[in-house]
């Protein structure tokens, strides 16, 4: 793994670096670099295999971050490429011509973060949602408890017992506890 | 269970932006086999207009009480699951269990079916498909609903796509609570289904009916993309 970060590092400007076991590290590149890398990485160094596109919402410093998990399957060890891309106007180069498999998570990424990747195939339809008509829902600025307040209708009555205590009245009335 | 909430009571949710029908929903000029073009609009075209009715017990009381004994008797299950509960449902089938014992079979298909098993949590997007699914069924039908989920919201009573209180959005006769209940509480549950059906109160087919704006109401509030005819049967 540390052969593989020093001779991308050769080819490439990387940002942080975290290897977390000899199988796995984490290398943060730049967003226009990331198609670069990645290809390299699929077409001369073997991670043939994309296992997974995610997000995560940093709502605090403004910025999404994109993890793309590649996996060598002969050498078995994985690399994640981490890329920072602007909160505000989110979009992305998608990567679905490498992986086909890579349109649907850009899909979900749309729908749940709102992070558009421009060209990706049925980008705009919808995934698993229907109807939605708010923010999309994984971004962490979208209360989930208000809008379930908003648009379910409760059951009074919701509260919670120490179960403890409440079998000892239950089936215990009157006695000192 | 809990007194039923006659309609009129107070509505303090928010109100949702109306939505296109979808494309395959749209009217459209088809031309026909001889050459004719005509106007096709799908969800008047293609669907039964009419709201459902209420069959009031017909017969005298002895009679009415040997139906509910076969009613009773001869409880068939829709093979829908809408969530994790459906999972319970396997060892009620099974020896272990065996719940053909009491009567009580799955069936595939609604028109076959006269008991609507809402197993868990439901997604709104799993609501549209049950409520399709529970207006094919034949009255008399009935609906239990399955663990905590069902009855408040359970563990998704935060949810942002998971409703809290079936009772609203379809006639619900008896409540299973646990999470999940085990299939003895299942089967508990249906011999209680079946006192009740027993005593003539297995109505919720007709309360439906009765309420259907109301549950109507409650439905497209939940459901954004309503692209179904209002009832379907």
């Amino acid at each position: 793994m540390k052969d593989l970060i020093d001779r991308l590092g050769t080819l490439f400007t990387l940002g942080d670096i975290t290897e977390k076991r000899d199988d796995l590290a984490f290398v943060s590149v730049a967003p226009d670099l990331l198609r670069a890398v990645i290809t390299h990485l699929r077409d001369v160094e073997g991670f043939s295999h994309l296992v997974l596109l995610t997000a995560v919402d940093w709502i605090e410093g403004g910025r999404f971050q994109l993890t793309y998990l590649v996996n060598n399957r002969t050498k078995a060890c994985d690399i994640g490429l981490r890329v920072f891309i602007d909160r505000e106007e989110a979009t992305m180069a998608g990567i679905h011509d490498l992986w086909p498999t890579a349109a649907t998570y850009q899909r979900e990424l749309k729908e749940m973060f709102g992070i558009d990747f421009p060209g990706s195939p049925r980008i705009d339809e919808e995934f698993i949602l229907e109807g939605w008509t708010d923010i999309p829902p994984y971004r962490r600025d979208f209360d989930t408890k208000k809008y379930a307040e908003e648009t379910y209708f409760h059951r009074p009555g919701r509260e919670t017992f120490d179960p403890a205590t409440h079998m000892k009245d239950k089936l215990y009335p009157g006695e000192a506890s | 269970m809990e007194a039923f909430v006659k309609p009129g009571e107070k509505n303090r949710l928010k109100e949702r932006p109306e939505r296109p029908a979808k494309e395959e929903l749209q009217p459209r000029v088809v031309t026909t086999p001889d050459g004719q073009e005509i106007t096709v609009e799908p969800l008047k075209d293609y669907y039964c207009e009419a709201p459902p009715k209420v069959h009031p017990p017909a017969y005298f009381k002895i009679v009415e009480d040997l139906f509910n004994w076969a009613r009773a008797e001869s409880i068939w299950i829709l093979g829908f699951g809408t969530g994790c509960g459906a999972i319970e449902m396997r060892p009620l089938m099974t020896p272990r269990f065996d719940a053909y014992r009491y009567g009580i079979q799955w069936r595939p298909t609604p028109r076959q079916a006269n008991l609507f098993v809402i197993s868990g949590y439901l997604s709104v997007k799993t609501l549209k498909r049950a409520i399709r699914s529970y207006e094919q069924m034949q009255n008399p039908k009935y609906v239990v609903g399955l663990g905590s989920c069902t009855i408040n919201g359970g563990m998704y009573w935060d949810s942002y796509n998971t409703i809290k209180r079936l009772d609203r959005y379809l006639p619900v006769d008896l409540y299973i609570t646990g999470c999940m209940p085990r299939p003895e509480a299942l089967l508990a549950g249906f011999l209680e289904l079946k006192k009740i059906i027993k005593a003539g109160k297995g109505e919720g087919a007709n309360r439906y009916a009765e309420n259907f704006a109301w549950y109507k109401a409650n439905q497209k509030q939940v459901i954004h993309d309503w692209d179904m005819p209002d009832y379907s049967w």
